[in-house]
């Protein structure tokens, strides 16, 4: 019998814990979380304050996923400490916890960069928590302006849940384009003239260089009057802790295919790590939730004795706005195919004999058979590339490959 | 467990299996209703080209990573078959994008996704498609 003491419960947590029953059903296991609630999707804080969805459906795992599980989950505790040779971790309460084997799924925290005179702005949110949901739905008015900073993926699904509940939304960013790190400029163009469509402004290519209560003054000159400020610019891993324990921390946690630290014993999951993206080859932060679960699965098993390597992680993201639907993943790198008609468009990204990337927005059907080629780094020699150019499809694969998927 | 699995050298090409899934899963028992004049979003789809065709849905991963990847903790794993709780389900299709064979589709509406589900759901209890197809090309079995 093993203790297991699991900091976090978001994605990479729940995994772990999966990960671990999948193998030993009796060790104890212990989840230590500084937020107070059950389990809950974090990407769905944008569909609570649009009202596609509510507190219960959030859920990231039925009510009974702790008791079914085993699992003593102490919700509302922070921990302050972790000792890797004592083998403890400390609480804010002063309580010590032993274990044989720990793991760190913190998660990340966004990250606000100086900004002249936000101080004096009274009405700032993040937008990363339940918390921050309901610290924002509370200032919701009919006629309010809100001013987002960051049209990544997270200040742009808030100004999707916020659209219809406030007055008016300018969304600025640095980044000639929005959506930065999931699109190229034509796709970003496409869905930016959308989003457009819903009333929302943009300022791109400036910043906030200063704020004057319910001003912002942006480097071009322009200003803004708001009421409410929504800060997204992005997000850095929580790796404090586990730095000060000891173990190797790049831009994330580092993490081998086992998903274990440096530090013995010791593994990590999900944002607050990094993930090799074999679309590049590469070691970076990966803060997206399929990797978090995946990486949790994977540790939870190697915790528990089980063997598992987690060697297929690519930045991979699904995303709606207003019901207009983006899907890429890997990198845009090589070359390229492009499809386009009306809405809908497309971008292969190939290199040497392999596809490395793609973008798909509107027609995103079937879109996991050209993730499946990135991932398993198919040759395109293998398959009828020119066929499955246009459109996903088995039909492209050979006749022995497609029994392999179909027949066994 | 048991599935359904493709013959791909008997399969005519007929698209009934598409019908009789999209007849299965509309809820109505009056199949003229259910289809007539409707553009069907069958769970199960065809493939065809130059003389061969195939039926594609979802294979019920034991690795299914639709399930690990969802965002929600909608599709989950019950005895085995893969099913989605459309009541948690917003959308996102990241599921969509998981999929390594395109089995999962948006719904009619497009506010959520909908994959075969062997027809447990259904009042059909077995999958429909393979009970109504001519030349059984799609068979459901332990293998
Ligand atoms: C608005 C929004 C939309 C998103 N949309 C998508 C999307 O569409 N698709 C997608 O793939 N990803 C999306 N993401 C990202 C996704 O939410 C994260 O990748 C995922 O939640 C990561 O899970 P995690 O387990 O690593 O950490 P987190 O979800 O960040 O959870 C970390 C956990 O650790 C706990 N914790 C941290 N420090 C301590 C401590 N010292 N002691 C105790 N507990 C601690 C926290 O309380 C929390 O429970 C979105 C994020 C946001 C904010
Ligand atoms: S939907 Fe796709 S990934 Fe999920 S179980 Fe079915 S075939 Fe596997
Ligand atoms: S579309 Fe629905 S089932 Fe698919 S990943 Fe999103 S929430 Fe889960």
């Amino acid at each position: 019998m093993s203790k297991f003491v699991i900091i976090g419960n978001s994605a990479g947590a729940i995994g772990c814990v999966e990960g671990i029953r999948s193998i030993d059903k009796d060790s104890e296991i212990t989840l230590i979380a500084s937020e107070p609630y059950h389990t809950y999707s974090r990407p769905l804080i944008s569909y609570l304050l649009w009202g596609k969805t509510d507190e219960q459906r959030m859920k990231y795992r039925p009510d009974s996923f702790y008791k079914d599980n085993n699992v003593n989950a102490m919700l509302g505790k922070t921990v302050v400490k972790i000792d890797a040779e004592k083998k403890t971790v400390t609480l804010d309460s002063g309580e010590v916890i032993s274990y044989d084997k720990l793991m760190y799924a913190t998660g990340s925290s966004p990250f606000v960069p100086p900004m002249e005179g936000l101080e004096t702005v009274e009405k700032k949110f993040s937008f990363m928590t339940l918390d921050d949901a309901h610290a924002l739905e509370a200032q919701l008015t009919k006629d309010a302006r809100v001013l987002v900073i960051g049209a990544g993926l997270i200040g742009l699904k808030c100004v999707e849940g916020i659209a219809d509940r406030v007055g008016e939304i300018t969304v600025v960013d640095m980044a000639d384009r929005i959506l930065p790190s999931v699109l190229d400029s034509e796709g970003a163009a496409l869905v930016q003239s959308f989003i457009e469509e819903h009333g929302v402004k943009f300022c791109l290519s400036d910043s906030a260089a200063k704020f004057e209560k319910n001003k912002a003054v942006l480097k071009s000159g322009k200003e803004i009057e708001f009421d409410l400020l929504v800060l997204a610019v992005g997000v850095r891993p929580n790796v404090s802790l586990i730095k000060e324990a000891g173990a190797k921390v790049n831009r994330g946690v580092v993490t081998n295919e086992k998903c274990e630290t440096s530090l013995p014993d010791i593994y990590a999951a999900g944002d607050c790590t990094e993930s090799h993206d074999i679309s590049i080859d590469q070691e970076r932060v990966l803060a997206l939730l399929p990797n978090a679960y995946m990486q949790g699965e994977t540790a939870g098993i190697n915790m528990a004795g089980g063997e598992k390597l987690y060697d297929s992680a690519i930045p991979m993201n699904a995303m709606g706005m207003f019901g207009y639907h983006m899907i890429t993943a890997g990198s845009y790198d090589g070359d390229i195919y492009t499809e386009k008609s009306g809405r809908n468009y497309k971008k292969l990204f190939y290199k040497d004999n392999r596809l490395v990337g793609y973008i798909m927005i509107g027609d995103i059907a079937r879109a996991g058979i050209y993730t499946s080629l990135i991932k398993k780094k198919t040759p395109l020699d293998s398959i009828d590339f020119e066929l499955i150019k246009h459109k996903p499809q088995l039909m492209a694969f050979s006749k022995k490959k497609r029994e392999e998927f179909l027949a066994k | 467990m048991k599935r359904v699995y493709v013959n791909e050298k008997w399969c005519l090409g007929c698209h009934l299996c598409e019908y009789n899934c999209a007849y299965a899963n509309s809820g109505k028992d009056d199949m003229v209703k259910a289809l007539k004049n409707v553009k069907i979003n069958p769970r199960i789809q065809i493939e065809e080209k130059d003389g061969i065709s195939f039926a594609v849905q979802c294979r019920h991963c034991e690795e299914p990573l639709c399930v690990k990847g969802c965002i929600t903790g909608a599709l989950s794993i019950q005895d085995g078959i893969i099913e989605v709780d459309k009541d948690k389900c917003v959308g996102c299709f990241t599921c969509i994008l998981s999929c390594p064979y395109g089995a999962i589709m948006p719904d009619d509406d497009g506010h959520a996704i909908q994959k075969c589900e062997l027809c447990v759901k259904n009042a059909n209890g077995e999958p429909a498609c393979v009970a109504g197809c001519p030349n059984k090309a799609i068979v459901f079995e332990e293998r």
